[in-house]
């Protein structure tokens, strides 16, 4: 089973990556934009068929190494 | 005094270290990431590089390789750890300093020398320095010290600041932040002040034709305070 895992920065840390690609877009003509915020996609291939059990071990994964809890939080997105 | 160094795959600055250990007179074994048992010890060092070329985080990969459970158990028994520029990433990434180490604030690789402010000299590895500021060298990418408002509080009642940017005076200001770490701070101590993570490289301040006396100094200081 497919589970997705989304990793951001924390609201009040600082992404200087994101304020970049911000400026980049801006200067491109994306004017209408507020902010930018850059993080992570993961795509796990569990092998497990009930799909809260699948869950539980990337949440597991993202607690201990995919995510920083100090400066990210994570969010199983979805499962197929 | 038995010292060791730990090479992770992508470790770069771990054979000027053991240079420059060697040089002040500890008994310096090389230890591989893959094993499981560290050599008896009275100093690891977590060295400079690139471990696992800095995929997810920096140090997040070598943080979970297997002699780190063997080094994290040597700092729980007060053990003498010491991680220097990606050794300090990796540290952060095993919780024994507290924070993390962000990008650059100018998404900028810096290179060059720069001076440091000695906070507390109550510990092991600065007790006895006559010196309050050193020069020392830093390379790196990700060496923006961060961490939460409760943590920043926590380190300070606890005199867990190790190290601060500054100016050849002592003056820690925001124009001698290189990398904006917050509050200027260039290194850490854990609570019991026996785990030190800093992102300059003493190693490299070891040799005046090369680049400067400094990390003599430092090193020198050390091994007197292990003896």
């Amino acid at each position: 089973m497919k589970v997705s895992a989304i990793i951001t920065l924390k609201k009040d840390v600082l992404d200087p990556q994101g304020k970049v690609i911000h400026q980049a877009l801006d200067g491109m003509g994306f004017e209408n934009i507020s902010e930018v915020r850059q993080g992570k996609y993961f795509e796990i291939d569990v092998n497990e068929d009930d799909p809260s059990k699948a869950k539980a071990v990337v949440e597991d994964m993202c607690k201990k190494l995919l995510a920083n809890l100090v400066i990210e939080n994570f969010k199983i997105i979805e499962t197929q | 005094m038995k010292s060791s160094v730990i090479t992770f795959p992508g470790s770069n600055c771990d054979r000027d270290m053991d240079v420059a250990l060697k040089k002040f007179g500890f008994n310096n074994k090389m230890v591989w990431h893959d094993d499981n048992e560290l050599p008896k010890s009275d100093l690891v060092v977590l060295p400079g590089g690139f471990s696992y070329g800095d995929y997810l985080r920096c140090g997040s990969m070598a943080s979970k390789s297997k002699i780190m459970q063997s080094v994290i158990n040597f700092a729980k028994s007060g053990g003498l750890v010491m991680g220097i520029c990606n050794g300090f990433q990796i540290l952060v990434e095993t919780g024994l300093v507290p924070g993390v180490l962000l990008r650059n604030k100018y998404l900028e690789f810096i290179c060059k020398n720069v001076f440091v402010k000695l906070d507390n000299k109550e510990n092991t590895y600065f007790k006895n320095l006559n010196k309050d500021v050193l020069e020392f060298h830093i390379a790196h990418n990700e060496g923006n010290y961060f961490c939460t408002k409760d943590q920043l509080k926590e380190i300070k009642d606890n005199n867990q600041i190790a190290i601060y940017y500054c100016n050849s005076e002592g003056k820690i200001e925001d124009q001698y932040n290189p990398n904006g770490s917050i509050k200027n701070i260039a290194g850490i101590f854990n609570k019991e002040k026996n785990v030190l993570g800093m992102m300059p490289h003493p190693e490299r301040m070891i040799d005046q034709s090369l680049s400067g006396e400094d990390g003599s100094i430092f090193f020198k200081n050390l091994i007197n305070n292990i003896k």
